[in-house]
């Protein structure tokens, strides 16, 4: 594998796995919406909330090809981190037990609930369901656009692997969504968390790197080691945390 | 007012969680850069240095938040 290709493969990989979390988060409650309150207004609140995505995304990508491309490396770099150490923080604090796992169909359910309990005029706009389809895609697809964003932050020739990877996860995850007709409950969220948590962490840290001056040893082969180190550190922070909340938990209640 | 305050922290809320592990970050970004730019510190072992902070603050910030009830 030539530099090169680690250089395409490795935002597009980032960007697939980073958008299919946000994506199945998405589905739950457009499915829940849709199946509670109709699916034409559901479906057609997560389009529009798609639309208003690519126009963004179609503003962004010319506007920071005219700054210079270390100021946009410090800058969406740092952003990339702490992003990347909140989503790797949160999935080893979930691998440890420390929190609770994630249950997209426990979250299935609670919204199915929420939304079957008022019921539209049959025939009408149901202006409810289309605001919480809208909402939830928009929040869900501005994280991605930011993944797409700081990942291709190395120059504007990783635009399209970025951007590819995210449309792969919208188009399989919206697939998957027809198909089932219920959320991606057997997706494994926190080990794609975790491994995803792994990734931004190192391209955040790569970006920010050189934006700062800091000089990789090999170049964009170093984003390996990278990688490698925080998933070790990562695998020996779950241990620790694990004893570390038992002991806690242990102590009796002062 | 109320509405943009409420987008800002939406905002914030996508990139920190913990303001102590932001807040470490920060700081350690800004130490190196101005280890390398002004001090002189060597780029090789700037990137060794950059990995190994952010690797201890964020297990350092797992670790007390698992110690916490």
């Amino acid at each position: 594998m030539s530099a090169a290709t680690l250089h395409s493969l490795g935002p597009m990989l980032a960007a697939f796995l980073a958008s299919l979390v946000e994506f199945v988060e998405a589905l739950t409650v457009v499915l829940a919406v849709g199946a509670a309150r109709g699916w034409r207004d559901a479906l057609a609140g997560s389009a529009a909330a798609l639309l208003l995505l690519l126009l963004l995304i179609l503003a962004l990508g010319p506007a920071l090809s005219h700054i210079p491309l270390r100021a946009v490396q410090r800058v969406v770099g740092t952003l990339l981190l702490l992003f990347g150490l909140r989503w790797l923080r949160k999935a080893m604090l979930r691998s440890a037990g420390v929190l609770a796992l994630h249950d997209e169909n426990a979250a299935y359910a609670a919204q199915l609930q929420s939304w079957g309990q008022a019921q539209p005029a049959p025939g009408r706009h149901d202006t409810l369901a289309l605001l919480a389809s809208f909402k939830i895609t928009l929040l869900e697809g501005l994280e991605v656009v930011f993944i797409v964003v700081a990942v291709a932050a190395g120059g504007p020739h990783l635009w399209i692997p970025a951007s590819l990877g995210a449309l792969a996860a919208l188009l399989l995850v919206a697939a998957l969504g027809v198909l089932l007709h219920r959320p991606l409950a057997h997706v494994p969220e926190n080990t794609l968390k975790f491994g995803v948590g792994v990734l931004l962490t190192s391209f955040g840290s790569f970006w920010v790197g050189e934006g700062i001056g800091v000089h990789w040893p090999g170049d964009d082969w170093s984003l390996l080691g990278l990688v490698a180190g925080y998933l070790l550190v990562a695998l020996l922070g779950v241990g620790l945390c694990r004893r570390a909340h038992a002991s806690r938990a242990a102590l009796p209640a002062r | 007012m109320q509405a943009l305050r409420r987008a800002l922290r939406s905002l914030l809320a996508f990139f920190i969680d913990d303001g102590s592990l932001a807040g470490l970050v920060l700081g350690w970004l800004a130490l190196l850069w101005i280890g390398i730019a002004q001090l002189e510190l060597s780029r090789r072992w700037s990137a060794l240095l950059l990995f190994l902070g952010l690797a201890a603050i964020l297990g350092a910030s797992a670790l007390r938040r698992s110690r916490a009830r």
